[in-house]
């Protein structure tokens, strides 16, 4: 019993989808897959999905590298099948149903997402679907009605026949060649070309009439694949317009990498690019002697209160943020353009920058001001957690009032950080160092910091904003100072 | 006693026979409707609701590999199914949503049946009055109207049997299931409104559309009604057989509730993780309701290992048959569309096939196409 190749193509993972982005592959050429085992994660405009293996055997081919956008009914990954159709018989079934749906199809499919409404398509996602090349898409089109006035519509390829403008709509006499919207073929030609890429407005037919053939098709294939379009055979708009599909295997010779702009980091451009020129952002910084905030830091350490949560830095520095916003309501505010009003939170969303294995992402931490240290601590430890696992919820992400970033643990000291966007202030921490400094009139090996505030000056003067950072610096260099605030 | 015939908030507590911790809870009124089940019986339910769940499990993954365009799984509400189609009698019809596979699995569809609409081979799976439910519902709370005009019938018949319909907590803001509870109430039907309120509608948490809960509403249309655990299969079984005794003996329409949790997508084409919190799963998941009825069974050591393993064959020839079975469904022949449209013969339906006939013929010998001309 010989092995026996098996393509997996890849469906329609949603409801009329055209595409998927594979974003990750959970196996190797050479593994040892079970029915249903997990291969890929699999990208739609609706969800990242995971994909299990149609077949059990060993992974022969990939044929796609993780990032490329694949076209539904397209091959994506190879199986040696041990003795022939052990299960999953219809190996072909997989592709061909695909590729019968395809045929049921309106010529350009868009997907119409069942329960998001249809307008999904203006929304951002989609955005980053590959364009799709126009011109099939119009030989396509299915005719209208054939209407007399119709008759007088140039067309491009059919040979010249004289119009008849004026004939009776349901005149029997109507030449049959009469100009019509596309090509003459057949369906199943049609088909052909589709899934060749082949523009049938630029094939002359040599069937009856001028009917273009299956031969025809082919033929055309054979004369664009010796025009150009190296290697790939198969020369859809993806592979035209993803140059950068698979950088992991770029050669070696190859002097740039371009990664199509998409996902997370298409959303953080957004964002910064829209509050960067938005808001006039004014930073300021302040270096603090922190040493006897760390020193309160270890004896945290040894209280039985706080005995099973680890206490950062972080979580001191949010909760004198919290206790100077109090006095400082002005950096917990919004300019609400639209409605021409500024407004002042009365509630702290605190939001913490969180690099997670999907991009920049800032959660915020909810009516962080209810919160004691404790509290804080065990937030920003869900919060982080809950990050890493890549499993933030959209509610997280939303309705921040103000923003923290620490970029002290990578060792920075001192940024200009840009708004989150919607927020009058964030909040750069840099990393704690030894360095001499003064104290008590001599020089002293002390630990210090350096804060860094960018605020919206739209809502925030320069006194608010300076006496804001002031607060934070006296609550983090003398931490019994919060007496005197609270 | 716990009817909600009065809109009264100490009635919206659950019934629950089972905890989530696997314990058995007693409880004054619901105790004596499963006096009868054993541990056998108990197993019975646990071997249904870890077969229905792979069959879930196994449908999701044809979806995913290409072999089904759609499929709307019910993770998570195993027990809800289970348990109140488990009470039916075989004269008993159901009338059901797109979502109750587990349901129709109780009532004996053939697994390559279930998976027909869902490849997109037809347009209904299987013969309604082979296993007296009726075609998989697409369009929101309509099944109910079916439901109750079938209950009327039923009443005409004089016959005992009854009516029951399975919908979710979106379904009840339709004018149609609302409409149904008119008739249902005014007519007195024996017909049973099975809500799985599964707390999400698509994208839409229930209590966007329900201040209070559901079941609060049918008192409204005169119509008592009860709030079960939806993950209990016990309390599921309990107060459907009470709906079902009471619908049997002239005492009308039952609305319940029952409470459970969809654990997946709405249907594969869909990503929850948009619209709700990772950690609302963690609680659901906590109240699992096999994981609950496996803790009862072992509790009462009624799950050795050959009881598990077996139960586990059971789930894995299932599983194997269902995918057998999809695969291997031949595609259905293009004429095939005009099969069902009209129980009886029709001029102008033929009419349409015979140019069909011709359209598809003409691809045969290109030559002649004016014929696709013709049906252009």
């Amino acid at each position: 019993m010989a092995p026996v190749i098996k393509e997996f193509r890849l469906p329609d993972l949603g409801e009329g989808l055209t595409e998927s982005e594979i974003v990750a592959w959970h196996v190797a050429v050479g593994d040892t897959v079970e029915l249903n085992q997990v291969i890929a994660d699999v990208e739609t405009a609706k969800a990242v999905v995971e994909l299990p293996s149609p077949y059990a055997g060993v992974v022969a081919k990939l044929h796609e590298q993780p990032g490329t956008v694949v076209e539904v009914g397209s091959p994506i990954v190879s199986f040696d099948v041990p003795g022939g159709d052990s299960g999953g018989g219809s190996g072909a079934g997989a592709g061909k149903a695909t590729a019968d749906d395809d045929d049921a199809q309106p010529a350009k499919r868009e997907p119409n997402l069942v329960g998001y409404g249809a307008a999904l398509e203006k929304s951002d996602r989609p955005a980053r679907r590959a364009r799709r090349s126009e011109t099939p898409v119009t030989a396509e089109t299915p005719a209208p009605a054939e209407t007399p006035g119709l008759a007088a519509t140039p067309v491009p390829v059919v040979s010249s026949v004289t119009a008849v403008p004026s004939a009776p709509a349901d005149e029997p006499s109507v030449p049959a060649e009469a100009p019509r919207e596309r090509p003459r073929s057949t369906p199943p030609v049609r088909k052909l070309a589709r899934d060749l890429g082949i523009d049938l407005t630029q094939v002359n037919g040599t069937g009856p009439q001028g009917l273009i053939t299956r031969e025809d098709v082919l033929a055309a294939q054979e004369g664009a694949a010796h025009e150009g379009a190296a290697g790939k055979g198969h020369a859809t708009p993806e592979a035209v317009s993803q140059p950068g599909g698979a950088p992991a295997s770029s050669a070696a010779g190859e002097r740039e990498t371009r990664t199509p702009i998409k996902g997370v980091r298409k959303h953080t451009a957004a964002a910064m690019v829209a509050s960067a020129f938005t808001a006039p952002h004014v930073t300021e910084f302040l270096t603090v002697d922190v040493t006897a905030s760390m020193e309160l830091l270890a004896r945290l350490k040894t209280s039985r209160a706080f005995a099973d949560v680890r206490i950062t830095p972080l979580a001191l520095v949010a909760k004198a943020l919290c206790i100077a916003l109090d006095r400082n309501p002005t950096l917990n505010s919004r300019w609400d353009e639209a409605a021409q009003e500024i407004v002042q939170h009365h509630y702290v969303n605190l939001g913490i920058a969180a690099a997670t294995p999907r991009g920049l992402m800032v959660p915020n931490i909810k009516d962080a001001q209810t919160l004691g240290l404790r509290g804080l601590a065990d937030a920003l430890k869900n919060l982080t957690e809950t990050a890493r696992a890549g499993k933030t919820s959209p509610a997280d992400l939303s309705g921040g009032t103000i923003s923290i970033t620490n970029v002290g643990v990578f060792g920075i000291d001192a940024g200009t950080p840009i708004l989150n966007p919607g927020e009058a202030a964030i909040l750069a921490m840099g990393s704690v160092r030894k360095m001499p400094w003064e104290y008590k009139d001599e020089i002293a090996l002390r630990q210090v910091m350096t804060l860094s505030l960018s605020f919206d000056h739209r809502l925030v003067d320069g006194e608010q904003g300076s006496r804001f950072l002031a607060d934070i610096g006296t609550i983090l260099q003398d931490p019994g100072m919060v007496l005197t605030m609270v | 006693m716990l009817l909600n015939n009065e809109a009264d908030a100490a009635q919206d507590e659950l019934v629950q026979l089972i905890a989530p911790n696997g314990e058995r809870r007693h409880h004054p009124v619901y105790d004596r409707w499963v006096a009868d089940v054993d541990g056998e019986a108990l197993q019975a339910l646990y071997r249904d609701m870890v077969v229905i769940r792979r069959i879930d499990a196994e449908a999701t993954a044809l979806q995913r590999q290409g072999e089904l365009a759609l499929w709307p799984p019910f993770l998570g509400q195993e027990a809800a199914q289970i348990g109140s189609a488990r009470a039916l009698r075989e004269d008993d019809f159901v009338f059901s949503s797109y979502r109750e596979s587990g349901v129709a699995y109780c009532r004996g569809v053939d697994l390559t049946d279930l998976m027909r609409v869902w490849r997109g081979n037809a347009s209904a799976g299987w013969d309604p009055f082979a296993i007296n439910m009726a075609p998989t519902q697409v369009i929101i709370g309509a099944q109910t109207l079916h439901a109750t005009g079938y209950a009327m019938g039923i009443l005409h018949d004089g016959a005992d049997s009854v009516a029951v319909t399975y919908f979710g907590d979106g379904a009840t803001s339709q004018g149609d299931v609302n409409e149904a509870m008119v008739f249902a109430a005014s007519y007195q039907a024996p017909v049973i409104f099975f809500c799985q309120n599964n707390q999400w509608a698509i994208s839409e948490p229930v209590r966007l559309q329900a201040h209070v809960p559901i079941a609060r509403r049918a008192p409204g249309f005169g119509i008592p009604s009860v709030r079960v655990d939806g993950n209990d299969v016990l309390a599921c079984l309990a107060v459907t057989r009470e709906a079902l005794d009471r619908a049997r003996t002239g005492g009308g329409p039952t609305f319940i509730e029952a409470v459970t949790y969809r654990m997946g997508p709405h249907t594969t084409a869909d990503d929850p993780t948009r619209y709700r919190d990772a950690n609302e799963l963690e609680d659901w998941a906590a109240k699992d309701p096999i994981a609950r009825l496996a803790g009862l069974l072992d509790a009462e050591g009624l799950l050795p290992a050959e009881v598990s393993d077996s139960v586990q064959a059971s789930a894995d020839d299932v599983a194997a048959r269902l995918r057998e079975g999809c695969i291997s469904m031949p595609e259905p022949a293009a004429q095939d569309v005009f099969k069902h449209v009209y129980s009886e013969p029709n001029s102008w339906l033929e009419r349409q096939q015979d140019q069909y006939e011709r359209y598809l013929a003409s691809f045969e010998s290109p030559v002649s196409d004016s014929s696709e001309e013709a049906s252009r």
